[in-house]
């Protein structure tokens, strides 16, 4: 499977993404704007409440190509974060210490060169690093072997994609051999201490659907997870995230192909849930990409949608007027307002 | 009367029963979702339950709602399909069993 940039999919361009979302395709169901649901519960403009995670996209260049992926992330992908880039949010966070968490995403981080030195400056400003991790990176090359040691040392969190405790639905929406190789890799992260009781070292799990279905409860799921994956592999982990799959990029082309679009949106919309969405991680996230450009989240982030202040790149980072910003809000948004909510850190009721 | 009995679609107006009698439609509804709440069962428990019941009572909405619901909530084909089994062994079971009833007669009424 290739990006869909690399397959020359016009769902590769972030306009055409949007337009299908506002639109709607062919005869698609029109979806109620997002902004008017906001607007019915108080929270047009969105605002920020208490910006302290930093996160940042090091690179779009990922060992796997998932079906879900809203970065259209792969092998193929050559955007990626700069030293010097790195440098410059190193010196935000030295000036923000209300910047106390730091997200690193992609792709699959580790694939930039500059990532273990990233990570190590980070520490020396005493922040907690958070490492998005697809697990099979850890397997895919011997300089990589290293890595849960290298995460030990760092004390560094560790979160990582496992959409099923079952090798059928992970490797459908990930890819063959996935499941066997993040079983391997989640061993491998147990044996140094990850997951287990009294060690520090958080291991955190994330669920993803497997289809275009919304994700179950997340308490509930945890428990049969952990149940799962201890008995049949002696796996621990600490939490798991079940985190709802986003309308955009390769998910919604999925979606189209399948003539799944217009249920699945329009599970999306009547599961608006206002309690999910004064709740939204964009309240106390910033995203930055690769190239240095700040977002409100991720996925505006692959929507290209650069927040609406005067401080756009890196460059110009002024955590005063990001505070007072309105938060960008578009129709994929219905995908972080449904049910318990969705975020990067699982659900948010 | 459109010229079909079922339609997809009429799923999703399930809630509007309620316009022709609000009171017991709600009551319905009310008493729907506490059953399926997690309780003495999960209420993953009870979406499997509720997908073999649908299939039972061959009813195409229960059945297009529990598919969903049940695989949602982790269930794999394979312990979807048992369910159904379960279900049509019972409906089996149901019509045989009564065979012993007429082996009753049978044996009443032989010479």
């Amino acid at each position: 499977m290739k990006s869909l940039k690399a397959q020359g999919s016009n769902l590769a361009d972030a306009l055409t993404q949007v337009d299908i979302l506002e639109h709607g395709y062919g005869d698609s169901f029109k979806l109620v704007p997002f902004q008017e649901k906001l607007q019915n519960v108080g929270l047009l403009p969105l605002r920020p409440t208490n910006i302290n995670i930093f996160q940042v996209n090091v690179g779009k260049m990922c060992n796997q190509v998932c079906k879900h992926c809203h970065v259209d992330a792969g092998p193929d992908r050559k955007e990626i974060m700069t030293i010097e880039t790195m440098q410059q949010c190193l010196d935000v966070l030295a000036a923000n210490p209300q910047l106390n968490v730091v997200d690193l995403t992609g792709g699959a981080p580790e694939m930039n060169p500059n990532f273990r030195w990233f990570v190590q400056e980070i520490r020396k400003l005493d922040r907690h690093v958070i490492v998005r991790c697809n697990l099979t990176i850890i397997l895919a090359n011997k300089k990589y072997h290293d890595l849960p040691q290298f995460y030990k040392e760092h004390k560094i969190e560790v979160v990582s994609s496992l959409p099923f405790y079952t090798q059928d639905r992970t490797d459908r929406q990930r890819g063959n051999g996935v499941f066997e190789d993040s079983i391997k890799g989640l061993q491998m992260l147990n044996e140094v201490g990850y997951g287990i009781e009294g060690t520090g070292l958080t291991l955190n799990l994330v669920y993803n659907p497997a289809g275009a279905f919304l994700p179950p409860s997340q308490t509930a799921l945890e428990a049969e997870y952990k149940q799962a994956l201890m008995e049949r592999y002696n796996i621990r982990f600490n939490q798991l995230f079940v985190i709802t799959n986003m309308p955009i990029s390769r998910y919604l082309d999925y979606l189209l192909q399948t003539g799944n679009y217009d249920k699945y949106m329009e599970k999306l919309t009547n599961a608006f849930n206002p309690a999910a969405a004064a709740n939204v991680m964009c309240r106390s996230t910033l995203s930055i990409g690769w190239d240095g450009y700040i977002y409100d989240c991720d996925f505006n982030q692959m929507l290209e949608m650069k927040v609406d202040a005067s401080s756009r790149h890196i460059s110009a980072f002024d955590l005063a007027a990001l505070q007072q910003r309105p938060i960008v809000i578009n129709q994929h948004c219905f995908g972080c307002t449904a049910g318990s909510g969705s975020s990067c850190g699982g659900a948010v009721t | 009367m459109s010229n079909h009995y079922y339609n997809a679609t009429d799923l999703g107006k399930f809630g509007n029963i309620t316009d022709f009698q609000k009171e017991a439609g709600e009551k319905f509804f009310a008493w729907y979702g506490e059953v399926f709440k997690d309780s003495a069962l999960s209420a993953r428990e009870k979406s499997l339950i509720a997908l073999a019941v649908a299939h039972a009572v061959q009813c195409p909405y229960c059945i297009d709602a529990y598919s969903s619901d049940a695989y949602e909530k982790g269930y794999s084909e394979e312990q979807m399909m048992e369910a159904v089994h379960v279900a049509a062994a019972i409906r089996g079971g149901a019509s045989l069993v009564h065979g012993v009833q007429m082996m009753n007669k049978v044996k009443e009424i032989a010479m």
